[in-house]
């Protein structure tokens, strides 16, 4: 369960997903070295979501949308600054050599570009209620001739 | 449905589609009874803009009666006449909220593209490629509206559909023109381009208080309109030395607040952005104009529509001069509830803007005479 008092504080929560309840840890703070290459396991995919922290993972529960990536990334969130919400970040766990089922084939190698995706969808779902359909194509839906 | 689709570089046609079908539970659908042309419409026309498909139904400015509501909708119910907002918003986020609708964070089902285009996602709007949202265009006898809640608005009685369209998005962008350029009482305000967002952009900075309104423009019934309905000086730029009268009819300051409602020019040449492989390069020839026309601290502010790339732009006229530099595609769910008011109250007349009435079996011809100006055309609207 996420300690929600926490974030209260301008503190970083990482949450890992178990069967769609997370669990709340504190993420050390990681020292970049002047030069060389990056050394963490992946970028964080970031979303700012106008909503605050509580809302967000509503008793820990990961959205609907992250959920399809249970068990592959990790999370954390903390309250954005000037009252614009909550920062929710995701990136594949270290050791995960690629995302599960159906992800993996949509991504190929580039598993950030789904976790992005995903995440704006969570926070669309936050913010909206639903996630926006794009109208389908005359391709998938002949017309009636009239 | 019969709907008016792009078929390809510079071809229209009338064809039979689906019909729309709600999507979300905040949609509605709606009957349209006006979608106007728009000079955003021709860089998609001539196939310039990127992710367009055969088939795509154009048009973004429309105004109709709601047929059918989503679970969701609260504001609306069928038989409701509306004017829908061009650019589509969730009402919800950040952006939403600071009154940035067309800036939206959830306004589009395709961001990543946006993002891979301008490094953010956008609001979307009807009409246009997948980057601008996914949504299918208003030139057809029915259109899907997103968010109706946020998006859409009751028409008051008896204001006619000639003029409540364009506050879909010519007035909308006019009025932010004039609002993004903080125009004030004893102001010169210069604005290139007398189409529909010129003329419009000319009556708010007069309504605003401005003490000078100068259209320029070449062609002469626009300048003519710009004249007799916004009240603004004219000048026609093949004719004059356009920043040399600008200067002499602002004092010798240049222009306090320059308005650029052109966009880009309709055959844009070889560039350093081809070499890069990042497409064409459009030609901002009135940005650069006002640019350099601008008086020192001024405002310009760039309403015309720019998808990429420009080139040799005067950054260091803005520099050096202080300039502040705006853009924005409208935020018109801000300033719609206002622009019906004045219009209910002929405060803002908008009519004549509609110089062709044409049904939507016309299209491919309406936007022809749009297209080349032909007829003294400034908006072709159609009605389904």
């Amino acid at each position: 369960m996420v300690r929600m008092g926490r974030l209260a504080h301008g503190g970083t929560v990482l949450v890992t997903a178990a069967a769609g309840v997370a669990r709340a840890l504190r993420v050390p703070r990681r020292r970049r070295p002047a030069t060389g290459p990056d050394p963490r396991p992946a970028r964080w995919q970031v979303v700012t979501v106008d909503r605050p922290p509580e809302q967000v993972l509503p008793q820990g529960r990961w959205p609907e949308p992250l959920r399809r990536l249970d068990g592959a990334v990790e999370l954390y969130l903390r309250p954005a600054p000037g009252g614009r919400g909550t920062e929710l970040a995701a990136r594949q766990l270290a050791g995960r050599a690629a995302l599960p089922g159906m992800a993996a084939h949509l991504v190929g190698d580039d598993p950030g570009r789904l976790i992005r995706e995903t995440l704006r969808q969570a926070k669309q779902y936050v913010e909206t209620g639903e996630v926006l359909r794009a109208d389908r194509s005359r391709l998938d839906r002949p017309a009636v001739p009239g | 449905m019969r709907a008016l689709c792009w078929e390809g570089a510079g071809e229209l046609a009338v064809r039979q589609v689906p019909d729309p079908e709600l999507r979300n539970a905040g949609d509605m659908i709606v009957r349209v009874r006006r979608s106007a042309t728009c000079g955003a419409d021709l860089p998609l026309l001539s196939g310039r803009t990127p992710f367009l498909t055969a088939g795509d139904v154009l048009g973004h400015e429309f105004l109709g009666e709601v047929v059918e509501v989503g679970p969701d909708v609260r504001g609306h119910r069928p038989g409701d006449r509306v004017v829908v907002c061009a650019a589509v918003a969730c009402g919800a986020c950040w952006y939403c909220r600071q009154g940035l609708y067309a800036s939206c964070d959830n306004g589009s089902a395709a961001a990543d593209r946006a993002e891979a285009a301008w490094g953010q996602p956008t609001g979307g709007c009807f009409g246009h490629p997948a980057a601008l949202g996914g949504f299918a265009g208003s030139h057809a006898e029915y259109a899907r509206v997103p968010y109706a809640d946020t998006g859409a608005f009751r028409v008051p009685e008896p204001l006619s559909d000639d003029r409540a369209v364009f506050a879909s998005d010519a007035a909308p962008s006019g009025w932010m023109g004039a609002e993004l350029g903080g125009v004030r009482p004893g102001d010169v305000v210069a604005v290139w381009g007398a189409g529909a967002v010129g003329q419009l952009t000319a009556q708010a900075a007069r309504l605003r208080g401005a003490d000078r309104v100068i259209v320029i423009d070449r062609h002469p019934e626009r300048l003519d309109m710009a004249e007799r309905h916004a009240g603004a000086e004219t000048l026609h730029f093949e004719h004059t030395d356009v920043p040399a009268e600008l200067r002499e009819r602002s004092g010798g300051r240049g222009p306090d607040v320059c308005v650029e409602a052109v966009g880009a020019d309709a055959e844009p040449g070889r560039s350093l952005a081809d070499r890069f492989g990042v497409g064409r390069a459009e030609r901002p020839i009135a940005v650069r104009e006002a640019v350099h026309a601008c008086r020192k601290g001024g405002t310009v502010v760039v309403l015309g529509t720019f998808a990429g790339f420009v080139d040799t732009f005067p950054l260091g006229a803005v520099m050096q001069k202080g300039l502040t530099l705006h853009g924005a595609r409208q935020h018109g769910q801000r300033y719609i509830p206002r622009l019906l008011n004045m219009m209910a109250r002929d405060q803002l007349a908008t009519e004549h803007l509609a110089t062709h009435r044409l049904p939507l079996e016309q299209g491919p011809g309406g936007y022809a005479l749009f297209r080349d100006r032909a007829d003294g055309c400034v908006r072709t609207v159609f009605a389904p």
